[in-house]
Parts: C-alpha cells; structure tokens; sequence
C-alpha cells in the first residue's frame, strides 16, 4: 500500500477496506435462525399446556424440539450474533480488515451447514442426551473446524492491527474463543459406534460433572463473554461516549473469566456429585457476582449524563433493557447457587425463568439494539421507521415480563406442592400430576410472552428488512490508519517468535487459557482420580443388552428434558420416589440422564414400581394411565421394530468404556435380549396386551423396570 | 479433610501467581493509560 501523500503528518498513512458483507450475512442468518428458533420455543411452550401439539409424530415430540430450540436460539441466534458484532468490531478497533476473507467465509459457510445439520438430526432423534451438547460426533468435529478457523482468524487479524494497545471488547472475544474451544472438546469426547450414534466417554457423576462444566460455561462464554465484549463496543459507540471506566473493564474481565469456569458444580447441588465439588461451584457462584456486576456497572454508567438520550435513541433502549436483564440473571444466578435456594428451585420452572431473562432480555434485546445501529450503517441511510422500532422495543419487554413472571410463579407453586406434608406426616401432594395441572394456566401465559417477543422480532425484521431495500449495501468501507511501522518500533535484535508474543495475542491467548483452565483441572481431576468420590456399589451391575436398547431409546426421545434421574436427599423426595441417588448407582450410565428440569416426575426409582403393562398403555396413551396428563403420546414405539442388529457393537464399545461385560458376551448378547423380550411380552399377554417381543417399547419398558432397582438387591 | 488442606494449599499457591501477576503487569506500565483506549474507538477511520 502506498503512502498518501495529502495528509499532513509525517507518519505513514496506509489505506485498506472493512469488508461489510460478511457481517451482513451474519445478520441476516441470525434473524432468519431466530425466528425459526423462538418459534419452535413457543410451540414448545404450547405443548405443556395442549399436548395434541405434539402432533403424535416422532419428530415434533418435546422432548426432540426442545432441544432443537435450544440449539437453535443458543448457537444460530446468539452465535451468529456474536459473528454479526464480532466482525465488524474486531476490524474497526483493531484498525485492519480481518486477516482473511476465505476464513471468514468458511466460518460463515461453516457454521450454517453446522445449524441445517442440527435442524435435520435433532427431530430425527440422532442426539448423544447431553444437554446443549446433543449434537452427534461427526457435527461435533464440523463445530471444532470452523471455531477454530474463526479463532485463527481473530488472532491473525490481532497480529496484524494498527494500534498498539487492544482495546477490552477484543479480550472478551478471544477469551470467548479460546474457552469454548476447550469447553466443546473435552465434553464431547465419546466413542462413535456408527455416524450416527456415539457414546459419552465419561459416565455417571463424572459425565454429569464435564457436562455441566461445559453447560454452564456455554452461558459463560458463549452468551456472556462475546456479548460483553459487544456491548464494551457498541454500548459506547451507540451513547457516542467512552465506557465508564476502562480500568473496571480489565479487572473484571480476569476475575469473571478466572471465576465463571468453577461455577458449573451449583447445577448438581444435593445430587450424588461428591461434597467438596458442590461447595467449590457455590463459592465460586457468588464471588461471580461482584465480576458479573462490574460489566453491568460498566455498562449502565456510561449513560451516566445521557439519559436524555436513552429516551430518544431506540438503540439505548435496547441496550438498557438488555444490560439491566444481564445485571438481574447475574443476580439471581449467586442466589440460586446456595444450596437453600437452590433446593427449592432446581427442577423448577423458576430455571425456566431465569435463563429467559439472560437470553431474551440480554442476549436478545443487545442483538436487537446492535442491528438497529448497524443497518443504517451497512446501508447508509436512516432507519426505515422509529415508531416500529419503538413499538418492537415495548412489545418486546413486555413479552419478557410475561414470560419471566409465570414461569417464577410456576416455578415456586410446584416446588412448595411437591415439599408440602400434611400434619400426619405424609406428602400433601402425593400424586405428582396434581403439581402439573396446576401449573397449565402459567403455561399458557408463558405461551403469549414467547409470542408476544416473537412478534417484535418479526416487526423488527421488516423494519430492518425495509432500511436494507430501500439503501444500497456498502460491501466495502475505505479507512485510512497509520501504519503499523510508524507507531510500533521493534528491538533490533527482535526475533520472529518474540515478535508473536510481543504483539500480544498469542501470548494473551494463552494466559487467558491458563485462567479457564485453572477452575477445570481442580474440580474435574479429583473426581476422576481419587475412588473415593465415587464410591462403587456390589449389586450395581451393567444392563442387559435390552435394557441398554431402551436406553438408547430413552436418550433419543429426549426423556431427559422433562424427567430426571436423580433423587436428592430430601424427606419430600425420598417419601415421593424412594432411596436417594448414589454416586455408585451411574457408573455404567454413557451418558448420565439426571436431567435438569421435572416437568414429570423423576425416574430413578420407577423400576418395578408399575407392571410393564401400565407403562405399555402409558407411553402409547399417557391420559390413559394418568389423565390430565401433558405427556405426549409415543405410539410409534409400539409400531417401531427394535433393530437388534447394532447390539454386539454396542456392547464392545461399552466395554471400551469399561463397562465390565463378560468376554463373549456380544455373541450371546443379541439372544439373550430375545429371551428377555420374551419375558416382557408374556407379562403383558397376562394384563391382556397382546404385543411382539420386536417392537421398541418393550425394549424400553426393560430399561424403565432396571432403572434404580439394583440398589434393593444388596 | 484432607481434600480442604489440598485445596487451601492450592488456591494460596493460585491467589500468589495472580498477585505477582497483577504486581507485574502494573510495573509493566499496563495500567499508566486506561483513557485513551476508551476514548480511540469513538473515532472512525473511514474517509466519509
């Protein structure tokens, strides 16, 4: 590039373009994946309180959208946000346009490909039961690619900048980078026994504790960080005023990302994970808000002296809203993490709420507000209409408070229903469906504050749709810099490696993983090394080769979003369902299903405490067993012919794991099943149920029966 | 208890390398100009 010659310093100009597609193309993925997303939520929500929308077709079950919304909102939704946000900001504060445009691309390409795979295998059932980790291994690596890809981008764009210092927001995005590259593939290491089907490398209470590592540092790196990062941009560029105080922003980016990784444990408190690892996640969740309110801090006071302009600029609205939500879940969050609160709202729908508020009012409304800003920008004109805006902006909010406030009220009903004894000393609230149909009202309100937030979105997109139509994209904007020679003046004895470190990024991205990696190594080591944690149990034996056919099943129906496996040490639990969960009871669980949400009742102890028939009409029919109930029906497991044919590869690859089958045992694994379907159909002929031992139910009736009864044997 | 006397010895030994850290990188001169940063990104760089 060559210098230019009418400026008037003596320093080297240099003149370069930001690329404005790519980050239009984010943009509009984010809105079109939103919108399929929060659409799939609210028909989700619908489903609990009118289970005839189930459709009673295995692909538009709950138990398969719900993580398909999930997904859906988490890593197409926010992801492509972050993307939106990310590569116009990363260029502009490092004053270079990203490193390269072909990385760019196949970080675009890639994780689109990435979200239609997820679209397609999550209603098909193709899922590895882990929460928001349910994609299968081969997406799993696709995942690795292409966030790899993108972190080398941002590194190598680093490297190559125009100033000398990094400003905060550029921290926050590689932290985020680096964090959830290493959180994505030590939770997803598991052995595939075909493309579609693996199993989780880590079993029981060491598969809950690397999964919930993983699952809330997903919150921490994926929904918070970049956003932080975001808002450390264009909150001040949107107020036209410097953040409120820099220095805050460094300090409380090493203490949040140094404190969140430890946090994961608080979403196993009173489960079978060992003691000294459910305290840790406590300690660490409330030392997390003083970091977590530093940012909101950070935030709201840059508009200190502005507010005139929060009533004007839709923009701000956004963000105040959106800064306030972070602020109140980061609240609310060290508060559900002592084990009192805790006890009562885990399983809740108080959960529910909680994580609504951080993902539509945070992550959402800051989404929102960024692409209000930057469509005017991209296309050089206004905004196509304030006043829509405005009414997405209200609607919007109100949208968040009706879906916040019933599913608190919800949450807190059921919790007291099910702790609630009569004066003689027995549960109140015996039957479990009671503290169900109580909550249907909340349901269906919950129902219209999803919708109501859908219908801003959808107004949103024809405002933003309208601004882009009637302007012309700047695909590419020319800015002019100093040169990287002109203020950067290295040693001449300099080398090429210190020249890396020097500049920082490599450097920073290392002792950035150093300060994740801390939290991870000291809980997670312990428990997979020291035996004590998890204390093994004599009469636990692995399952039968049908029994683990039905469990498979179990996984890919997703029982586990509204059923867990996990009976904590409560009178009101232990009267309700039996013995509490021992450690040692999930040593041969790949995955582990504890689950994190009753909107049933937990499984753990339902072995033998139906006959196999009530369980045959029950997933065929659920009201007929229980009527009232929201449970959608399963006819397709009575027609589905059980494909018996994958067990010897399953049970090698279980023993691989260390499951300790008997060598041989593949061999006789196929006909022992047989013989133990038989057992179930003839107990069925004799309730009157005519079924054939080749059909899935019956394999899943044989895992529902084995489920905590190895227990009673000792 | 004896995993309380590890982790004690841990987090100590953790809380010392951030302070020498922390000692450092205000040595370093990290913290000498917390403002400028602040305020650079405010200015755009392109032509308009």
């Amino acid at each position: 590039m060559e210098p230019i010659s009418k400026t008037t310093s003596t320093v080297d100009m240099e003149e370069f373009q930001y690329d404005n597609t790519i980050v239009r193309n984010f943009a509009i993925a984010s809105i079109v994946f939103g919108i399929v997303g929060m659409l799939v939520g609210v028909l989700i929500a619908f489903q609990l309180a009118f289970p005839a929308l189930n459709l009673d077709i295995p692909y538009t079950t709950f138990g398969r959208l719900r993580p398909l919304h999930t997904n859906a909102v988490i890593f197409a939704f926010v992801g492509n946000g972050f993307f939106m946000g990310l590569y116009y900001s990363a260029p502009r504060v490092l004053r270079t346009p990203m490193y390269s445009k072909l990385l760019s691309n196949i970080n675009f390409w890639g994780w689109q490909l990435i979200i239609v795979a997820a679209a397609i295998t999550l209603p098909l059932g193709l899922t590895t039961g882990k929460e928001y980790a349910e994609l299968e291994w081969p997406i799993d690596i696709a995942i690795a690619v292409v966030w790899v890809a993108a972190l080398l981008n941002l590194v190598m764009t680093m490297l190559n900048r125009r100033v000398q210092h990094i400003y905060a927001a550029v921290w926050f995005y590689l932290a985020s980078f680096v964090t959830v590259a290493m959180l994505h593939v030590v939770n997803s290491v598991e052995l595939p026994i075909s493309l579609t089907k693996s199993y989780s490398w880590y079993a029981g209470v060491q598969d809950a504790l690397v999964q919930w590592w993983y699952g809330h540092n997903a919150v921490a790196f994926f929904l918070t960080t970049p956003y932080l990062g975001l808002m450390y941009y264009f909150l001040p560029k949107a107020a036209n005023r410097p953040i409120y105080s820099y220095r805050l922003s460094i300090v409380h980016f090493w203490s949040l990302i140094f404190l969140y990784i430890w946090a994961g444990p608080h979403h196993l408190l009173y489960t079978s994970l060992p003691d000294w690892a459910q305290s840790l996640g406590t300690v660490f969740s409330v030392m997390l808000i003083a970091p977590s309110w530093g940012g909101m801090i950070n935030g709201l006071f840059t508009l200190r002296g502005a507010w005139d302009k929060v009533r004007e600029d839709v923009v701000l609205k956004f963000m105040v809203v959106g800064v306030t939500a972070y602020g109140m879940a980061t609240f609310e969050g060290p508060m559900l993490s002592l084990k009192n609160v805790n006890a009562i709202a885990h399983y809740t729908d108080w959960i529910v709420a909680h994580v609504h508020v951080g993902a539509l009012g945070w992550n959402g409304f800051m989404t929102f507000a960024i692409m209000y800003w930057l469509f005017p920008r991209l296309y050089g004109r206004p905004l196509f209409s304030q006043k829509l805006a405005n009414f997405h902006f209200w609607i919007g909010t109100l949208g968040i408070i009706f879906y916040a406030v019933p599913m608190y009220w919800a949450g807190w009903t059921q919790s007291s229903m099910w702790k609630e004894f009569t004066e003689e000393g027995f549960l109140k609230y015996p039957n479990f469906l009671e503290t169900v149909t109580q909550l249907v009202p909340f349901y269906i309100l919950r129902g219209i504050g999803g919708t109501l937030f859908l219908v801003g979105f959808l107004v949103g997109t024809y405002n933003l749709a309208m601004t882009a139509l009637s302007g012309k994209l700047i695909a590419n904007e020319t800015a002019r810099a100093a040169s990287l020679k002109s203020i950067w003046n290295p040693p001449a004895n300099e080398f090429w490696h210190s020249r890396i470190f020097e500049r920082k990024p490599v450097f920073f991205t290392l002792i950035s993983l150093v300060a994740v990696i801390i939290g991870g190594v000291i809980e997670l080591v312990p428990t997979f090394m020291v035996e004590s944690n998890v204390p093994s149990i004599e009469s636990v034996k692995p399952y039968t080769a049908l029994e683990l056919q039905g469990r498979d099943i179990y996984v890919r129906e997703g029982c586990y979003t509204c059923h867990s496996q996990m009976v904590r040490p409560f009178r009101s639990e232990t009267e309700r369902y039996g013995e509490y969960s021992k450690a040692g009871e999930f040593v041969y669980d790949h995955p582990f299903q504890w689950g994190s949400k009753r909107t049933g009742p937990d499984l753990h102890r339902v072995g033998a405490k139906y006959p196999d028939s009530w369980h045959y009409n029950h997933m065929e029919d659920p009201t007929s067993m229980s009527p009232g109930s929201i449970m959608p029906k399963y006819p397709w497991l009575l027609e589905n012919e059980l494909d018996l044919s994958t067990t010897p590869s399953k049970i090698n690859a279980m023993r691989t794991l260390g499951v300790p089958y008997e060598d041989g045992f593949e061999d006789q694994a196929v006909a022992q099943a047989q013989q133990q379907a038989e057992g179930i159909v003839a107990s069925l002929k004799k309730d009157g149920i005519k079924a054939k031992a080749d059909k899935e139910i019956i394999a899943l009736i044989a895992y529902l029966q084995r489920l905590g009864t190895d227990i009673k044997k000792q | 208890m004896s995993a309380l006397i590890i982790l004690l010895c841990i987090s100590l030994f953790v809380a010392g390398g951030f302070l020498i850290a922390f000692v450092w990188s205000v040595r370093q001169g990290q913290y000498d100009d917390d403002y400028t940063p602040s305020i650079r990104i405010l200015f755009d760089d392109n032509e308009k």
